[in-house]
């Protein structure tokens, strides 16, 4: 390493290490203060990840980070460029929050004793997520996806009843599934190209492509480890496992599955992308059109299935597959915009499908536990702040101006016109989708603001449970933000991408 | 096409070892046999990694004889890939395993479909 480095590029590599460090050391401790080292580890990677945001910002360049002494063919590396530390910002302030926001389910759904045990696991989860952002290795990624998993699977388990282990079980075959194809993928690539390194097989990748050799290998590489991914982040066929896991688990682990698991496997593709393929020969390798139509088709069997739903949490967890669509579609559109529109889309389902799965816990909760909708009928009047959040929520994934899920849709029709051959099928189903969408978010936010006189349940004000009614905010805030002040976060996208290349 | 095929057989077993992992993790609905497609999915890419890092006549790279040339040597990199990967699913199979025991000490079957429609009964 060179003498000029400075102090701040080491950050990404220290909150790697505090998670992975505090959660070996929050096994040992009481939940008390499992509970303030998690809160403590995760404001601190907040900080750090923003210093390191700034200076790249500043800078304006990426950066690699070399672990140990070895240099590129043989080493380790992390790299650093905005997408990566605007992300990991991102992704540690909404898992702060989501955990903050859950704390008071988590204090009753789950058994004595073994909370301590849920602050390790998600100290875990966080390590594991910045690993899979930051690693510029493919192998210690795919390490990092099998933790991720692990750790994911707890969180889903760490309620017990039959219907979480029956689910973690089954995200378990899948995830499995997804696991075992990238890594077989990862080892054809090391057999095509002789490198671990994202950069070096991309360079080598060139030079193939170039040659023309190995076109069959290359193209059975890519596939399989696209479709290894979208398995994983449950792109539309492959969701099966969904609704039960993020249905009936606690409220944070929803959370943090839905909108942050399966988003560190979607960047991960993205990476590989960029990275490793290449944007032009992952486009010209036609992967891109099978992606494309099972996104569309997820978008709209998602939001048919969720319209059919007769429970709220499993209604959101069933949108998560139409808005995974919706990326993914992003993806498959092949141009850089429709990159920068799915970039921004996971921005956007991150923001909202964790105000809504928080939101949702607010509304059950005056409804004597219920989550059938007819019992939900006027909870937004019982529990005023989470009526409101819900319905902010609810408004952004329909696409309501002001809130972010408006940005995502309209970047994702801009980018739509300008590509000649999938326009209309992305217009359509965009459209399609849309209105789905809003039939079951609205029917729920009127349902939950339709006055009833007969019911007995209790009215909880914003001071009944400060903390909670302060995440809601917060949560409310970041949306909008999304939505309001979405051009220079386009701008970083975009200069986020260009520094992949 | 059919000679590479040939000349490299243990890659193509691999290959047939892991779809049939794969298929028996995907589609059996007995639990014990899903863990054991889970175990030849992944020693099938060991098996793939082991035989794409062997190159016949060469040794482990350890100098004893102070012979350098890399002529002499294979790669070490497949062989470490190889056992991290065994840790990997090691660890993935304990807790595959203890979840299928909570199943069955709560459910007393194996069958993960049978499990969902009693779960369905219970309308939890």
């Amino acid at each position: 390493m060179s003498g000029e480095m400075e102090f701040v590029q080491n950050f990404p590599c220290f909150s790697i290490m505090f998670c992975m460090f505090a959660g070996i050391v929050s096994s040992a401790f009481k939940e008390k203060m499992a509970r303030i080292v998690n809160v403590a580890v995760l404001t601190l990677n907040i900080l750090l990840s923003a210093a390191v945001f700034l200076y790249v910002a500043k800078t304006g360049v990426s950066y690699v980070y070399v672990m140990g002494r070895f240099p590129a063919p043989w080493g380790n590396e992390l790299r650093i460029g905005i997408l990566e530390t605007g992300l990991a910002l991102f992704f540690c302030v909404i898992m702060l929050l989501s955990l903050l926001g859950g704390r008071h389910k988590l204090v009753q759904e789950v058994e004595e004793g073994k909370q301590g045990l849920y602050y390790v696991l998600s100290d875990l989860m966080l390590s594991s997520l910045l690993a899979l952002l930051y690693t510029n290795d493919l192998f210690t990624a795919y390490v990092f996806v099998e933790i991720n998993t692990i750790s994911a699977c707890g969180l889903i388990m760490i309620r017990q009843n039959g219907r979480t282990i029956e689910a973690s079980v089954r995200y378990m075959i899948m995830s499995l599934l997804g696991s075992g194809l990238f890594l077989v993928g990862i080892c054809m690539l090391y057999d095509l190209t002789g490198h671990l390194l994202m950069s070096n097989i991309k360079m080598e990748i060139t030079q193939i492509v170039a040659e023309g050799a190995y076109r069959p290998p290359l193209l059975v590489t890519i596939a399989i480890i696209s479709v290894g991914l979208a398995i994983k982040s449950a792109l539309f066929p492959f969701h099966a496992w969904l609704p039960d896991a993020y249905g009936y688990s606690t409220v944070s682990s929803a959370a943090i599955l839905s909108s942050l698991v399966s988003k560190g496997y979607i960047f991960l593709l993205f990476k590989i992308i960029y990275r490793v393929i290449g944007f032009d020969v992952f486009h010209d390798s036609k992967i891109v059109n099978i992606l494309f139509i099972f996104a569309l088709m997820g978008m709209v069997f998602g939001s048919l299935s969720a319209i059919k739903e007769n429970d709220v949490r499993r209604m959101i967890a069933f949108s998560s597959v139409a808005q995974v669509g919706y990326i993914y579609m992003g993806v498959g559109m092949g141009t850089q915009v429709g990159m920068v529109a799915a970039v921004f889309h996971v921005l956007s389902h991150v923001a909202t499908k964790s105000l809504l799965f928080i939101s949702a816990i607010g509304l059950t909760d005056v409804s004597g536990g219920s989550r059938k909708f007819i019992e939900l009928t006027g909870s937004g009047y019982r529990n005023k702040c989470a009526g409101v959040a819900f319905s902010v929520g609810a408004l952004s994934m329909v696409g309501v101006p002001m809130f972010s899920g408006f940005i995502s849709k309209l970047l994702f029709s801009q980018a739509a016109v300008q590509n000649t051959v999938k326009m209309l099928p992305t217009l359509i189903v965009l459209g399609i989708s849309t209105i789905l969408n809003a039939i079951y978010f609205m029917k729920t936010v009127i349902r939950i603001y339709t006055p009833v006189n007969d019911r007995e349940y209790p009215t909880v004000a914003w001071r009944d449970n400060k903390v909670y009614a302060a995440v809601l905010f917060c949560f409310v805030v970041l949306n909008i933000l999304l939505g309001v002040c979405s051009q220079p976060i386009v701008d970083l996208i975009e200069s986020g991408l260009m520094m992949f290349a | 096409m059919g000679a590479n095929l040939f000349n490299n057989y243990g890659e193509a077993v691999a290959m047939i070892l892991f779809v049939i992992g794969f298929g028996n993790l995907m589609l059996q609905s007995n639990l014990i046999k899903k863990i054991i497609g889970l175990n030849i999915m992944d020693t099938a890419v060991y098996l793939f990694l082991a035989e794409k890092g062997y190159i016949s006549g060469r040794v482990a790279p350890i100098v004893v004889d102070g012979i350098q040339s890399t002529e002499a040597y294979i790669n070490p990199v497949p062989s470490g890939l190889v056992l991290t990967g065994i840790v990997v699913s090691v660890s993935v199979s304990a807790l595959m395993l203890s979840l299928t025991i909570r199943l069955y000490q709560r459910y007393h079957t194996l069958d993960l479909d049978e499990i969902s429609l009693r779960l369905k009964k219970e309308g939890l």
